[in-house]
């Protein structure tokens, strides 16, 4: 009797071991917990640099410039012709009657962006009949008096150190003061092409191009993706033909990006002889890419569809096509869906294989058809980054930011559809 | 049947192409990294004032749009690629080859090489015979005899004792980089040239003299930084002791934070460039498929845009982008080349 109460008690106290075994499991968790804050902190830290660093490229500077579209300028019948720059120039000279030599003057022409004497052009083009007038006219600022603005570029350094002098300065300021130069939502960025001037560059190309070239992966990469889960899944013999097919899929999965675009460049370009640098080129190595990652999502959702339901369908004399068509695979569509959109949004962030193929390129005109020349989102960001102009760094993060909404939709949409239409068996 | 659904599948896709072929209606050029930020403007102001279509243009390097260039007359070649660098006899050979004949070489200016370093310290003032003792894998022995042996300076002051204790770091493009390439041959090689056994080398065994001249260091003091020079702009103004070496328009850009390191003397500035006073200097070309210019619309605005005084010329838009301009009478003779197409010799 005492003999039992004594081993209780020591089996209520903690034991040696089990106090050690509390503390392995405390620091088991401990070690989770700290990767987790780990892998958080450097997702923080990204999202803080390209936040602070792209939210000012979606504010831009503008001048408001008096242009008096005097008749002498456009004596000549073709309007494409006139000399707009000239007419920048002039009005911006008429506004600061009291600079006089000519390099202040060109320091002065240096606060707009030669995109101003581009509106000017559309201006006149749209309606002739402003010939003659005098309008208060709202044009881009330069990319240098759109950084001062932002504060990235200090004010303080001395001026040899800096790419604003100090007389521009003095002009800027009087334009602020006069109520002619403000900051304002930067429409440009989502519905102009790449530019090499960074207050004209916006990302309505590589969006139009990411669209294009995902259309075609998606059209060409779900049908064959789908058609070949089920066929491997639900028809093929199992023997070692299979097998090796499988391995392959596999294989293929994990296979670097970039010999997918040299694979396109080979076939596609140089044997198919499809033009480069288009949406068509660049869907076809996207859609080899995705094709992998589709099939084997395709494959692990149509086994965990039970073999319950084939056999229901089978014993009340449905054909294997009518089980898989009717009842397998609407079952199993959701997690087919999801897998897909995962591919998609791998596809949409790719720049490697689209390097090969000649997606990597200067573009400015938007494209209108998918053989048209085009860009990628991706591509854009890496094209930006590389250009020496300040201005650029700040647009760059702003892509990012775009793209980055772009892949949050898209794999939030994955989540919804998984949670949706998943069945609990 | 598996064979005709092939064929079938190969057929459309080819007619397929053949329409978008014949439909190329904008010019296409490729080529060297360094020309691509000028060329840009260029296409883009040619583009939105003539509202012609605006040409694309790959970054491809050099040698890679050379490749492209010569393979072949037709749409699906492209009609122009840069080069920062003269084309070569065996690319004028591939050319001949794919029936490339008439090429028209256009040289549009000059491009400064600079080493640059952090504003917060003080400006290197070196001359190419430091920058080669400081990068060369195997440098001449300081005991004045006329053997190689590995770099063994560690700082500047090693190299020379005017320069400053600091250790040698200088981030730079790695080889497949054209300005790599002009970087070795004309601040490289200008070094080891001062050296007569060297210089003599060149007569007697002129694999060996470039192998000498050509070769940096691969023990850490050169970092390959990779093709982005906006990368090597940061990594300097964190690291006030590295130096960096990219083209002059990126120093124009980031006056404010780097300095561009003396060379004989010369600090890298536009009218030092322009005159050849700062002595890493290269001219940069674009080439010209003449077979094309009358069949890819465009390709006479094109030309004429870039020729023309408002972009190459003194005051042009290309100089506000850090494009040295050529001397007027080149700029004359340049133009007047490309006014007539007239085609370099192929012999």
């Amino acid at each position: 009797m005492n003999n039992t109460a004594t081993t209780n008690n020591d089996l209520l106290a903690p034991s040696k071991r089990l106090v050690k075994r509390y503390r392995a499991e405390k620091r088991f968790r401990r070690c989770g917990i700290a990767a987790i804050t780990l892998s958080l902190a450097f997702v923080f830290f990204l999202f803080f640099t390209i936040f602070s660093d792209g939210i000012s490229a979606f504010k831009q500077t503008w001048i408001e410039l008096k242009v008096e579209f005097s008749n002498d300028l456009f004596a000549n019948e073709n309007l494409a012709a006139a000399d707009y720059p000239g007419l920048v120039k002039r009005s911006l000279r008429t506004m600061f009657a009291e600079v006089k030599s000519r390099k202040d003057k060109k320091l002065l022409y240096g606060l707009v962006s030669p995109a101003a004497a581009y509106k000017l052009q559309d201006m006149v083009e749209a309606d002739p009949k402003i010939i003659g007038t005098v309008q208060e006219v709202w044009v881009l600022a330069d990319d240098d008096v759109d950084m001062l603005m932002k504060k990235k570029i200090d004010r303080t350094v001395p001026e040899s150190n800096r790419r604003i002098r100090d007389i521009q300065l003095e002009w800027i300021d009087k334009l602020v003061a006069q109520g002619r130069l403000t900051t304002n939502f930067n429409r440009t960025f989502f519905t102009s092409g790449d530019s090499r001037e960074p207050e004209l560059a916006g990302i309505r190309g590589a969006i139009k191009g990411s669209f294009f070239t995902l259309l075609i992966t998606l059209a060409l990469s779900f049908p064959i993706g789908v058609a070949a889960a089920v066929y491997l899944e639900e028809f093929a013999p199992s023997n070692h033909w299979t097998d090796l097919i499988e391995i392959n899929i596999n294989n293929l999965a994990a296979v670097p990006s970039i010999i997918f675009g040299l694979l396109g460049l080979a076939i596609f370009i140089n044997f198919w002889g499809l033009p480069r640098s288009t949406p068509i080129v660049g869907g076809l190595v996207l859609t080899l890419m995705t094709l992998p990652t589709i099939i084997i999502a395709g494959r692990a959702s149509l086994k965990s569809v039970p073999p319950s339901i084939r056999e229901a369908a089978l014993g009340v004399g449905a054909s294997k096509v009518q089980t898989v068509l009717h009842h397998v695979l609407p079952l199993a569509m959701p997690g087919m869906l999801t897998g897909t959109i995962i591919g998609m949004a791998q596809a949409l962030g790719e720049t490697a294989p689209l390097l090969m193929i000649g997606m990597v390129a200067f573009i400015v005109d938007i494209p209108g058809t998918f053989s048209d020349p085009a860009a990628v989102l991706p591509v854009q960001i890496y094209l930006w980054a590389d250009n020496p102009e300040r201005a650029f760094t700040e647009k760059t993060s702003a892509a990012i930011m775009v793209l980055l909404a772009f892949l949050i939709v898209m794999n939030g949409l994955a989540v919804l559809l998984r949670k949706k239409f998943e069945i609990k068996w | 049947m598996k064979v005709k659904a092939l064929l079938a599948a190969s057929a459309l896709s080819l007619a397929m192409t053949t329409q978008a072929m014949a439909a190329r209606d904008y010019i296409s050029i490729v080529g060297s990294s360094t020309v691509y930020p000028f060329a840009t403007v260029v296409a883009e102001q040619y583009g939105r004032t003539s509202g012609a279509k605006t040409p694309k243009i790959e970054s491809t390097g050099s040698g890679g749009g050379f490749k492209l260039f010569c393979g072949g007359v037709g749409v699906d070649h492209p009609d122009i690629t840069n080069a920062s660098r003269a084309i070569k006899s065996s690319e004028i050979a591939t050319c001949a080859e794919n029936g490339v004949k008439d090429i028209v070489e256009v040289k549009i200016g000059y491009d400064g090489i600079v080493l640059a370093t952090s504003k917060k310290t003080a400006p290197l003032k070196l001359t190419r015979k430091d920058i080669f003792l400081a990068l060369a894998k195997e440098v001449p022995d300081p005991d004045h005899s006329n053997k190689l042996i590995p770099n063994p300076y560690k700082t500047w002051k090693d190299v020379n004792p005017a320069l400053p204790d600091n250790r040698i770091e200088v981030l730079g493009p790695p080889p497949t980089s054209g300005t790599r390439d002009a970087f070795v041959e004309l601040a490289m090689e200008g070094g080891a040239k001062t050296f007569d056994f060297i210089k003599d080398m060149k007569k007697t065994d002129k694999k060996m003299y470039k192998k000498i001249c050509h070769t940096i260091r691969e023990d850490g003091a050169y970092v390959e930084a990779g093709e982005n020079d906006n990368l090597i702009v940061q990594k300097l103004q964190a690291n006030p002791v590295a130096a960096g070496i990219f083209g002059y328009s990126f120093l124009d850009q980031n006056s404010d934070v780097i300095q561009g390191s003396y060379i004989e003397g010369n600090e890298p500035t536009f009218e030092a460039i322009a005159d050849g006073s700062y002595p890493v200097s290269r001219p940069l070309f674009f080439y010209v498929k003449k077979a094309h210019v009358d069949v890819i619309p465009g390709m006479k605005g094109y030309l004429a845009e870039f020729t023309s005084n408002k972009a190459w010329g003194d005051d042009g838009y290309l100089a506000d982008k850090g494009l040295i301009p050529m001397p007027v009478k080149e700029r004359d003779e340049y133009a007047a080349r490309v006014a007539e197409l007239q085609t370099i010799d192929m012999e």
